[in-house]
């Protein structure tokens, strides 16, 4: 048992009463369900008269019905579900009595409200189910004290309260109002592992139904009385700022209500690093529908100048390649420069990526409502605490005068870890006065990003006469970051071993994207080390395992950046789960493994080409997560992340000539498609009792290095730059 | 603008929209229905699937005066509580991630089955290969619409 202070501070004391006339009808099966139940029951939730606030987590119904508060962004990552899981497990509740709402922003109480690095689970492991826990804490002590019975002697199941001794039961329910008026106690006792009933079963998404039937979600789905459409123009290219706009002609648009500039960071010392400034001169059409001011955007005439230079994708490889020389050490273990100097054979290969739009499927908006001080703002955003900061600072209106809330998210990818569109949003209603709906077009969207940026890396190994390896280089660098993580695997396994980072400045907007430095380094490193196997003539697993297992009874360095008995786990879970070295006749595989955001991942991947083009049969992964919170969920998150990497590595890239972007529509910019997705994917989890850790980019960058290896089994080249499938040519 | 009379979820509307407003647009701010989603706006995502007469079309190239007196079914009207075997498939197999691309990815795979009850892999991939998920569903909707197919 775990004993853990409790942070929760003194929970109010309000109730807050149900719908009025006595309760609403709710089917409970699209508000939460199990897998392994038949479909779609039409039991039917009879929601309670009365609500009892246990503690800002959670409230308890009269009749036992619970709702717990899903305190994160929800942007696909399905932590609407399994988080409020954790608060269900330990208050002991029958997960069919639970009803999820979207919590809403007050980091006082619920800490990290953010959604990025992987993060929300494994840290909101303890807080949540701390939550559970003084909750049905308090319920215990109020059916002792009604019971007269010492309150050890309480036991709890599904959200049922027991005496076993004098036969007495109750529900949750007749005990929410005592239960509400006691103190939170000082210290909970937390489940052990074994006794998880709801952590380790699956939970369908709380939101399935309404999403099956198109309920309104999502920030673009946001309707309000009086609301007006907002769109905003933005300079062609990165480099240029607004010069002078006639309005004229879009002003006389049908529904055009007003057209004006804004400018949304005028004060860069102000700014945060959510913040954007690429362009923060905008214009900005507002009318009585999306259509109206699409159409009027169209007739805008608009001058624009260019501030600084011009980014052309076509030099972008040969200006790394050449900058490369400037690169800092970041680690160095032995004496790389000697043993690169005696080998035998070095091997060096470098590997390039072009910048990626983020390209959530829901294009960025936000609903923002600015009046007599105050401001209302709803939609989707990955950082809703910091983003209040920025309205709060540009608007000049106190923090205690801004609501924002969480809508669910069509994506994140960390696209919306940068919200300057709230302070668009919130700047135009201010201006127009009145509540406004800021929707960004697919094209906006794709023009105006935060792009992973592009990426360049060099790597070298030194084999000794006998075929060893013995040194190991490192020199990656990008515009405008390096990718490099100096102590990451093969760190502490080679002897001699070099890192070094550089990187070249850029006026393009770039940000963290699904996995970030991870999402390029990774499938790198991993399609080098097996060139490297190849050279060395070793099986490339057995290759990694060999240096895993040096790295962990005998490691190089003192920082090493990963364990390398779970990285060895996933590797061999994999082999055996593929039949690795038994079953591959025919078979082009490829294998992978990487370790980030406190997660392991290993692939191997099947794949033929046909016709010049690449078919996946089939993808095997492997998984260290720790405890898995909600497999079938997880399992998806991984689905998804291995279809997400394919298809970044084969397909997608955005490239700018004289600093505009070349592709801002789906028509240019390739994404996978059905017909591209892997025939069959198979998740393994490692059995683990670990503390979880997140799945949300984890899954992603691994998949890129074991399409890489592939590649190369099926066709007998490597390929280095990404995207592996080039326009118009074909593979083989 | 002009008054048009549309055949939507089985009830007559009338709207007064541009008659170059596509359907997208009328469904999504000037009724309301918000379950048709905007992905590009020039036919290349799927994610604003409705039927037309049944057909799955690409509402956001469909102006509003071409539709005349075609009826149209979006996904609030696809069925009366969510139990078209196509929704029901998506809930059993927990197919949606982030969940905006579904509707459409829904509607297309309704209409494939309206026309073909068994379709095999290719079939599939030949239907959905418009409407794209960029959380990578693909292989929960291919398995969701077997599933669909059988019951
Ligand atoms: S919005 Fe119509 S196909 Fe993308
Ligand atoms: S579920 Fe997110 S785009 Fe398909």
């Amino acid at each position: 048992m775990t004993f853990i202070k409790t942070k929760v501070g003194r929970r109010s004391f309000i109730k807050s009463s149900a719908v009025a006339g006595g309760g609403m009808m709710i089917g409970f099966s699209w508000l939460a369900g199990c897998k392994t139940e038949p479909m779609i029951e039409e039991e039917i939730l009879q929601m309670p008269a009365e609500w009892f606030n246990i503690n800002g987590f959670l409230k308890i119904g009269d009749n036992g019905v619970v709702t717990i508060m899903s305190p994160n962004p929800e942007i696909g990552q399905n932590i609407k579900t399994s988080m409020p899981m954790l608060v269900a497990e330990e208050l002991d509740i029958d997960w069919k009595k639970v009803v999820v709402e979207q919590a809403p922003l007050n980091t006082d109480l619920y800490k990290r409200q953010l959604a990025g690095g992987s993060q929300s689970i494994r840290q909101g492991w303890k807080s949540l189910r701390m939550a559970g826990a003084t909750a049905r804490r308090v319920l215990c002590e109020a059916a002792a004290k009604a019971w007269e019975v010492p309150v050890e002697e309480i036991t709890t199941d599904a959200g049922m309260l027991f005496h076993k001794a004098t036969e007495k039961s109750a529900h949750y329910g007749e005990f929410a109002s005592a239960a509400a008026e006691i103190e939170i106690p000082e210290e909970v006792e937390l489940k052990s592992v074994k006794d998880f009933k709801i952590i380790g079963n699956s939970k369908r998404n709380v939101d399935g139904k309404k999403i099956v039937t198109g309920q309104p979600l999502f920030g673009l789905d946001t309707q309000r009385e009086g609301m007006l459409h907002a769109m905003i123009q933005h300079p062609p290219a990165f480099g240029m700022k607004l010069k002078s706009v006639d309005d004229s002609a879009a002003k006389s648009m049908p529904g055009i209500k007003d057209v004006f500039t804004i400018n949304t960071y005028p004060d860069a010392e102000k700014k945060q690093w959510c913040d954007v400034d690429a362009f923060s001169d905008l214009v900005v059409v507002v009318g009585n529908s999306t259509w109206e001011v699409m159409q009027a955007k169209e007739v805008l005439k608009v001058e624009w100048e260019a501030t600084s230079g011009f980014e052309n994708s076509a030099s972008h490889t040969e200006k790394m390649a050449a900058f490369a020389g400037k690169a800092k050490e970041a680690r160095k273990d032995g004496n790389p420069e000697a043993a690169f100097k005696n080998a035998a054979e070095i091997i060096e290969r470098s590997y390039t990526a072009p910048f990626l739009a983020h390209n959530c499927m829901e294009p960025m908006n936000f609903f923002a409502d600015v009046k007599d001080g105050k401001a209302e703002l709803v939609g989707p955003v990955q950082t809703p605490e910091f983003m209040e900061k920025s309205v709060s600072t540009r608007l000049g209106i106190p923090l205690e005068n801004i609501d924002i809330q969480m809508t669910r998210m069509g994506g994140g990818f960390g696209r919306r870890l940068y919200g300057h569109f709230l302070v668009e949003a919130a700047l135009i209603s201010q201006k127009v006065g009145a509540p406004i709906k800021l929707t960004y077009t697919r094209e906006d969207d794709m023009t105006f990003g935060t792009y992973r940026p592009a990426y360049h890396a060099t790597y070298r190994a030194a084999l000794d006469e006998n075929k060893n390896l013995i040194a190991f280089h490192i020199k990656a660098g990008g515009i405008p970051e390096s990718p490099l993580f100096a102590n990451r695997f093969p760190a502490g396994a080679v002897d001699n071993y070099l890192a070094e980072s550089w990187s070249l400045e850029s006026n393009i907007s770039t940000g963290a994207w699904r996995a970030p430095r991870s999402n390029f380094i990774a499938g790198a490193e991993q399609a080098f080390l097996d060139e490297v196997a190849e050279k060395m003539g070793k099986d490339p697993i057995q290759f990694r395992l060999d240096l895993l297992e040096k790295a962990k009874n005998n490691p190089v360095g003192e920082k090493n950046d990963y364990d390398a008995a779970r990285y060895a786990g996933v590797l061999k879970l994999v082999r055996d789960k593929s039949n690795w070295g038994k079953a591959d006749a025919g078979l082009n595989r490829g294998v992978s493994a990487y370790f980030c955001h406190n997660s392991y991942v290993a692939n191997v991947l099947d794949l033929k080409v046909e016709n010049g083009k690449p078919i996946v049969d089939k993808v095997y992964c492997a998984v260290d997560c720790g405890i898995v919170v909600n497999p079938d969920a997880a399992k998806n998150m991984m689905e998804g992340g291995t279809v997400d990497g394919i298809g970044h590595a084969l397909f997608s890239g955005l490239t700018f000539k004289d600093g505009v972007p070349e592709q801002s529509n789906f028509d240019k910019y390739r994404l996978i498609r059905h017909s591209e997705a892997p025939k069959e994917i198979e998740v393994h989890f490692v059995k683990s009792e670990i503390d979880p850790t997140g799945l949300g980019e984890p899954p992603f960058p691994p998949i890129i290095g074991a399409v890489a290896n592939a590649l190369y089994k099926a066709t007998g080249k490597r390929v280095y730059d990404q995207p592996f499938v080039k326009e118009g040519a074909l593979l083989g | 603008m002009a008054t048009f009379n549309l055949k939507i979820n089985g009830k007559n509307q009338e709207v007064e929209a541009d008659p170059n407003t596509p359907m997208l647009w009328v469904l999504r701010d000037t009724l309301g229905l918000v379950g048709t989603k905007y992905g590009c706006g020039i036919a290349a995502c799927g994610a604003c699937t409705i039927h037309v007469d049944g057909i799955a079309m690409r509402s956001c190239q469909m102006p509003v005066s071409k539709v005349k007196d075609q009826s149209i079914t979006t996904i609030e009207g696809l069925s009366e509580n969510g139990n078209h075997p196509v929704q029901k498939a998506w809930m059993e197999h927990d197919v949606p991630q982030c969940g905006y691309c579904q509707a459409g990815q829904i509607m297309s795979a309704a209409s494939l089955l309206n026309d073909n009850s068994n379709p095999s892999d290719a079939d599939i991939d030949a239907a959905m290969n418009g409407n794209i998920c960029r959380c990578g569903t693909y292989t929960r909707i291919k398995a969701a619409i077997k599933t669909a197919a059988k019951g």
